[in-house]
């Protein structure tokens, strides 16, 4: 589904990336594991074509991504669910869905099945998006992203900062996208939410893919997670 | 006349610079809110539309009304896409730098005013109305094509909030406003949208301008008090809310009307400019304006 190779990509003169590798798979959830500061969020912003790649290859379903005008690469059915959520803050919620649905064209069947699997967005269309709660802004990151029905989904942190029963919401949703045959890429700090989830784990470590290893390899214990996660 | 009459009369006349106002600074204000550009070459995209809709009004032949309708339409377009060019050869190529952007739009400000020059002369020229109609109150008689242009220029301001407001275009540009990189992650074509909102900010300038010419000449010079005016008004109705340029240019426009007929026109700049210091020292967000 997605490759990159060797990609080297960074801020200006600043070097993020460095020859780092990666793959993605249709209906896997790919866990990217590291410090703060390795890279993670910067290797979706390359690929959503948000930072300059220097050089190497990002290829989904064979078709390069590197050098396409940013707005195109969602257009191909990657939907992207920043860290911090980036909400549009002061558009409604019903406003802020409309964006997502608009980028690949989707409509009121899209949106109803993204409002089924979120129906507190429903009850808070009219609302500011900035006026919602965390796990709400968080319902509405996601659902804003699956409302162009990508083939890929990229989750940088999605459940920093919530309660529980948010946190199990959100992982319901993503293991129903695996079961869908989404390729989800999922940057998450919390081990047992790893183990969980992943059907592979990536390690970024400075910039690149240091050890990527199916999540049955690991254990809540294994000294991976204390080498590159610090744990 | 007496003082009530004669106030009425300030207030109206006030009213159609205030129309005019609100127009231009609404063009400033959103290419300020979606483009983070302060265009200084504004008043000159006033000024081509004003000589413009001269030369239509030479080339048409046939009732001034005739002449009159092509210049509103065909003026503002020629002025978008002037300004759409503009915003491809320069503001792009900047890269929408606020400070480079400032300096490149004063180097167009004297090219499109030399360029006016040149093409069209120092002489201020009238253009004849569409209309002669007299409205006539029991203490005054006013020129109906005011209230025409009063009208013309609520329309528009009103089909502007709609596509804000209520358009998916408007949508568009609003999420471009709040967070560009977003919006891209989401398909927005940003170039297009900045292109746009340049070409029309640029068009509602030359609205009001093709609207103003039958009672104000067209000249090559006439952009500085509109770019003036805009600013102030952008500034006290807060940079970027298209509800306080509106409120703002109610306000100055009206108050610009009522001095000037009472006292001396220079004494309202003066006063308006009071104005802006004072909300630049106690609302610097501006009286709508969200805080930065
Ligand atoms: N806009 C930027 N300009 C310059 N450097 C940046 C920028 N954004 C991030 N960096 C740098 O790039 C490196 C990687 O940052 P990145 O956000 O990708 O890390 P991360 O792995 O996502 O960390 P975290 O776990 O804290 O989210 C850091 O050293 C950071 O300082
Ligand atoms: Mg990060």
């Amino acid at each position: 589904m997605l490759t990159l190779e060797g990609v080297d990509a960074g801020y200006g003169r600043v070097q993020v990336l460095r020859g780092l590798s990666f793959e993605a798979r249709a209906g896997e959830v790919t866990c990217v594991m590291g410090r703060n500061g390795a890279g993670k969020t910067t290797m979706l912003r390359a690929i959503m074509g948000q930072v300059a790649v220097t050089s190497g290859r990002i290829r989904l379903d064979g078709a390069a991504l590197e050098g396409l005008a940013p707005h195109r690469i969602p257009q191909l059915g990657i939907g992207h669910v920043p860290q911090g959520r980036r909400l549009f803050g002061p558009l409604t919620v019903a406003e802020n869905l409309e964006i997502g649905l608009m980028t690949r064209g989707r409509g009121s069947r899209t949106r109803e099945r993204v409002l089924e699997l979120f129906p507190r967005l429903r009850e808070r269309l009219d609302q500011a998006a900035s006026t919602l709660s965390g796990g709400e802004q968080q319902m509405l990151a996601i659902g804003r992203a699956l409302c162009l029905e990508p083939k890929l989904l990229l989750l940088d942190e999605p459940t920093e900062g919530l309660q529980p029963s948010m946190i199990a919401l959100i992982r319901d949703t993503v293991r129903r996208l695996r079961g869908m045959g989404v390729a989800v890429v999922l940057v998450e700090q919390r081990i047992e939410a790893v183990l969980d989830l992943a059907d592979r784990v990536a390690f970024v470590e400075t910039g690149r893919v240091a050890l990527t290893l199916p999540a049955a390899d690991l254990s809540p214990a294994a000294p991976q997670f204390a080498r590159y996660v610090g744990v | 006349m007496d003082f009530g009459p004669f106030l009425l009369l300030a207030v109206m006349e006030g009213l159609v610079g205030a129309a005019v106002l609100a127009l231009t600074a609404s063009g400033l204000s959103l290419v300020f809110g979606v483009l983070r550009v302060v265009n200084v070459a504004h008043g000159e995209f006033f000024m081509l539309g004003a000589v413009a809709a001269w030369f239509v009004s030479q080339w048409v032949p046939g009732p001034p009304a005739l002449a009159f309708a092509v210049a509103l339409v065909a003026c503002p377009l020629l002025v978008a896409g002037l300004a759409a060019l503009a915003d491809r050869l320069v503001l792009k190529r900047l890269a929408y730098e606020p400070e480079a952007t400032i300096i490149a739009t004063i180097g167009l400000l004297y090219i499109l005013q030399q360029a006016a020059l040149t093409l069209y002369g120092p002489e201020a020229r009238p253009v004849p109305p569409p209309f002669e109609a007299r409205l006539q109150l029991p203490w005054f008689g006013w020129s109906g094509y005011k209230l025409f242009v009063i009208g013309a220029a609520g329309a528009v301001l009103a089909g502007l909030w709609l596509l804000l407001a209520r358009s998916r275009i408007g949508l568009v540009m609003r999420a471009t406003q709040i967070d560009r990189e977003t919006a891209t992650a989401f398909g927005i074509d940003v170039d297009r949208v900045y292109a746009g909102t340049f070409a029309l900010g640029a068009a509602l300038a030359a609205i009001a301008a093709v609207l103003i010419v039958p009672i104000q000449q067209a000249h090559y010079l006439m952009g500085g008090d509109p770019l003036l005016l805009s600013f102030i008004v952008v500034v006290i109705g807060g940079l970027g809310s298209l509800r306080g340029t509106l409120v703002a240019a109610l306000l100055i426009g009206v108050s610009d009307g009522v001095i000037s007929t009472f006292f001396e026109p220079t004494l309202a700049k003066i006063l308006a400019t009071l104005l802006v210091a004072l909300v630049l020292v106690f609302r610097p967000q501006g009286l709508f304006g969200a805080r930065a």
